[in-house]
């Protein structure tokens, strides 16, 4: 079997619509490496203006009272912050970004399997980006209901803005279910002749993972959003209490998507985490096998776990207590993972880089929000913490601490790939130094504040607990400057940065068998086969084909 | 072969050590420092004692690893110039056993511990006496008309807390065991509390030390929820579908009862007072407050 080039299949298709230099990434490019960093750039974005949302909440919370801002515009803010971060941000950078850039190369093809598909699940999300931020601007108010929408409060709430919300919610929701058939199909069908699925790299595997639970679980919240809407514009009775609707269902519906949506989240990262620890570590990632089924174990529990976000909901109890031992039990493959790596460190020679240094953040952060989350999953202590500060720490522990960390190093590890140019490490160590410090003093204190009568979504509080919010909003302040040294260093490394040459951490998987940036196809010859993406340490056996052999 | 064997056996004792420590640490962590309000029900000394057993276990996880990773930071640090790769290890079955089975050991643990607070909360209590029967009216039509006029005080409640069973302070030998309903009405932005005995309505909850109360709560228009930090409990009030919340105070004084549900743009002012009496004091605000006869 030889493998077709995309010029004898479609030679009429590549030539058009591929522009040269900058401008192809402002075009409707079907190049998976400009889709993904299309996804990283526009996310990236989409994170500056969610941090400064939340910077404005930090600022408001500086003070026990309501100051800052009006009270409808924090709830708006805080119902905008989530949404970003979460649908603009975090899904597509740590999915779409990076999934696009590396899966083609990782099984061995030239692209994406759909590649117009590709550029229009990308080309779904700024413009539904900036149907949610204009929303403040069209419709005179924007959605003022938490990013979790509940109803009977999305129903009294301005009605253009939540129109508008849900609208922008769905086109999300639909470039996620486009990515993710996507990625499906790449990793199961595209795979160079020869690969086999257990010696892909586990990016793949979290991929594939991870778009499951899109397909599953993305068309559900479509549907509940749609009724909703239904409810808003036509006054239906699906969620209306006074037309004999049912509020709780709606929850049920929704945490059915976001609660694996929080694994759309995490299960991308721990996927780069394994990638990059193995390369910086100079050994073989520990346990492939017991990675690839903790994953699967953690996308089948993810499914069955939603109704932990409404043990205060009046759900039965034995609801409570089956929700509340299958939450518990994801944390046995999650902490699978863990000790791979930590033995995947153990005797290694690790190189103490940025990319390293944000790796390690993420351990540690995830493992100490891990931790919060078995809390968060018995009943009992729900029924006390929920829908206080103490979530907030949690969770910010879980998609700051882990996904955004996992995005900051796989940038280190990968911008020499993107741009053939190395980030400079004196101002990627300062990166880290300021985003973990900022980070943990920021929600670190929140558990306590939790834990002793904090709820969430306030923008007044008990003057007890001014102190510790000032403390955290020190930390955001932090957390605001630490982006300073990464904007400068990509700006600046991207001109006049150090030459990097095609494989400077002198990696195994297939992406460094190629030129960096690599050429429009991926390689100039033959895709290589890369049946032992985690070799190290096997200097005199031979293992992956040579650079110059895969050209 | 003797020294491999000494240092296989100081290495077992150094693992051992450094876990007991570990363990100690993490004890002594969970037991010793507090970060929880002051208890003032039932339920709370229940609740500490999961909390403290939650925190010595993640105390002990979380120091462990932390301590893993930043020796291997340091230890296997690769040196400046240093090409040479690490050993060719793929992976080691029985260890992989090893952190499969301890954790899920750890929280079958913790599952059926908490399991076990839960239902000493009054968590597994059937929640109304008059659901079943309502239920039952539903499925003979021929009773509905019937039963329905009969139930209609007890409306379904659809989730809550129930009566925490054999607490102890307000077992049956108690003189104020029974039960003091009180109505709680969430709306945006304020709680009110009718006691339906007294024919009181109150914006602040006044209970008695020691006797159980039961909230029957109802919202009037959106979602709210009702948190008491100081009992440990929380229950959302939930327009359409009546929940309940039962407690019982061990400590008089004030706490504050806050909203913990998204409910609009005064949601974070939406709090008000429990006010825990002593029994006596508790008649006499009773007195106070009884609406005057009316005069016509």
């Amino acid at each position: 079997m030889t493998v077709a080039t995309p010029r004898d299949l479609e030679p009429q298709l590549q030539q058009p619509l591929q522009p040269k230099g900058w401008l192809r990434y402002f075009s409707f490019s079907v190049d998976h490496k400009v889709i993904g960093l299309q996804y990283l750039v526009c996310g990236f974005f989409f994170y500056l203006v969610g941090g400064l949302l939340a910077g404005a909440i930090r600022t408001e919370l500086a003070t026990p009272l309501s100051d800052f801002m009006p009270r409808d515009t924090y709830n708006e803010v805080l119902t905008l912050h989530g949404t970003v971060m979460i649908f603009l941000w975090i899904v597509p950078v740590v999915n779409g970004a990076f999934g696009n850039y590396l899966i083609p190369f990782y099984v061995g093809a030239r692209d994406m399997a759909f590649p117009r598909l590709n550029a229009v699940a990308f080309w779904m999300i700024p413009p539904a980006g900036f149907l949610l931020i204009s929303s403040y601007f069209l419709a005179g108010a924007a959605a003022q209901s938490g990013w979790t929408a509940y109803p009977p409060l999305s129903l009294t709430t301005p009605a253009a803005g939540q129109v508008v919300w849900i609208l922008s919610v769905l086109l999300l929701g639909g470039s996620s279910i486009f990515g993710a058939v996507n990625f499906i199909a790449t990793v199961l069908k595209m795979r160079r002749p020869g690969l086999k699925m257990m010696q892909l790299p586990m990016y793949c595997w979290a991929m594939l993972g991870t778009s499951l639970l899109v397909v599953l679980s993305t068309p559900v919240l479509a549907g509940v959003l749609i009724l909703l809407s239904f409810d808003i514009i036509a006054h239906t009775g699906f969620f209306n209490p006074t037309l004999g609707g049912n509020v709780v269902v709606y929850q049920h519906l929704f945490w059915f998507y976001s609660h694996p949506a929080v694994y759309i989240m995490v299960l991308p990262a721990f996927g780069l985490v394994s990638e990059i620890l193995p390369v910086h570590a100079r050994k073989p990632l520990f346990g492939y096998t017991t990675m690839v089924y903790s994953i699967m174990g953690i996308v089948f529990l993810g499914l069955i776990v939603w109704a932990h976000h409404m043990f205060t909901s009046g759900t039965p109890p034995w609801m409570r207590l089956f929700f509340t031992i299958a939450t518990s039990f994801i944390a046995v493959p999650t902490g699978i993972k863990f000790f791979n790596w930590l033995a995947t460190l153990w005797g290694g020679k690790i190189a103490l880089n940025s990319a390293m240094l944000f790796s390690c953040g993420f351990i540690l952060n995830f493992v100490f929000g891990g931790i919060t989350g078995i809390t968060l999953a018995q009943v009992p202590f729900d029924i006390h913490v929920h829908d206080t500060y103490y979530v907030v720490g949690h969770f910010h522990y879980i998609v700051y601490g882990g996904t955004v960390f996992v995005i900051f190093a796989s940038l280190y590890h990968w911008y020499p790939k993107f741009t053939g140019r190395l980030l400079n490490e004196d101002l990627g160590r300062l990166h880290f130094l300021l985003t973990f410090i900022g980070f943990n003093l920021c929600f670190l204190p929140q558990h306590w504040l939790g834990l002793n009568g904090m709820p969430r979504r306030v923008a007044e509080y008990d003057p007890t607990f001014t102190t510790l919010n000032q403390v955290s909003s020190v930390g955001a302040l932090l957390m605001a400057i630490s982006t300073l040294p990464l904007l400068v260093n990509v700006v600046v490394t991207a001109f006049q940065g150090k030459r990097a040459g095609d494989n400077p951490w002198n990696a195994l998987t297939a992406e460094w068998l190629t030129s960096s940036p690599p050429p429009v196809e991926n390689w100039k010859g033959e895709a290589p086969l890369v049946t032992e993406p985690y070799g190290y340490g096997r200097a005199q056996e031979p293992k992956a084909p040579t650079l110059e052999a895969a050209r | 072969m003797r020294m491999a064997r000494a240092v296989k056996i100081r290495a077992a004792i150094t693992t051992a050590l450094a876990t007991a420590s570990l363990g100690l640490t993490g004890f002594l962590v969970g037991t010793r420092v507090n970060l929880l309000p002051v208890d003032a029900s039932t339920n709370a000394p229940t609740y500490d004692s999961l909390f403290k057993v939650l925190f010595s276990i993640g105390t002990m996880l979380f120091l462990g690893i932390s301590i893993v990773l930043i020796y291997s930071l340091v230890r296997f640090r690769r040196n400046e110039g240093e090409l040479a790769d690490g050993p060719p290890l793929e992976g080691n079955l029985p260890l992989e056993i090893v952190w499969t089975a301890i954790p899920a050991v750890v929280i079958l643990f913790v599952g059926i511990y908490s399991y076990d607070i839960y239902d000493r909360m009054g968590g597994m209590t059937p929640l109304d006496h008059g659901a079943l029967h309502h239920q039952h009216a539903m499925d003979t039509p021929s009773h509905t008309m019937e039963a329905k006029s009969m139930e209609m005080p007890s409306e379904r409640v659809w989730g809550g807390i129930g009566p925490a069973i054999d607490t102890g302070v307000a077992s049956t030998s108690s003189a104020s065991g029974a039960v003091l309903p009180v109505e709680v009405t969430a709306m945006q932005f304020a709680f009110i509390f009718h006691y339906p005995e007294a024919d009181i309505t109150s914006g602040e909850l006044h209970v008695p030390l020691g006797q159980p109360v039961e909230l029957r709560m109802k919202a009037l228009d959106v979602i709210h929820a009702f948190w008491v930090p100081q009992f440990r409990l929380k229950q959302d009030v939930i327009p359409g579908q009546p929940t309940v919340l039962s407690f019982t105070a061990t400590r008089p004084g004030t706490y504050p009862a806050i909203c913990a549900e998204l409910c609009g743009p005064y949601h974070g002012g939406m709090r008000t007072s429990v006010v825990v009496h002593e029994v006596d004091d508790y008649q006499t605000w009773l007195q106070q407050n009884r609406p005057a006869p009316s005069s016509t």
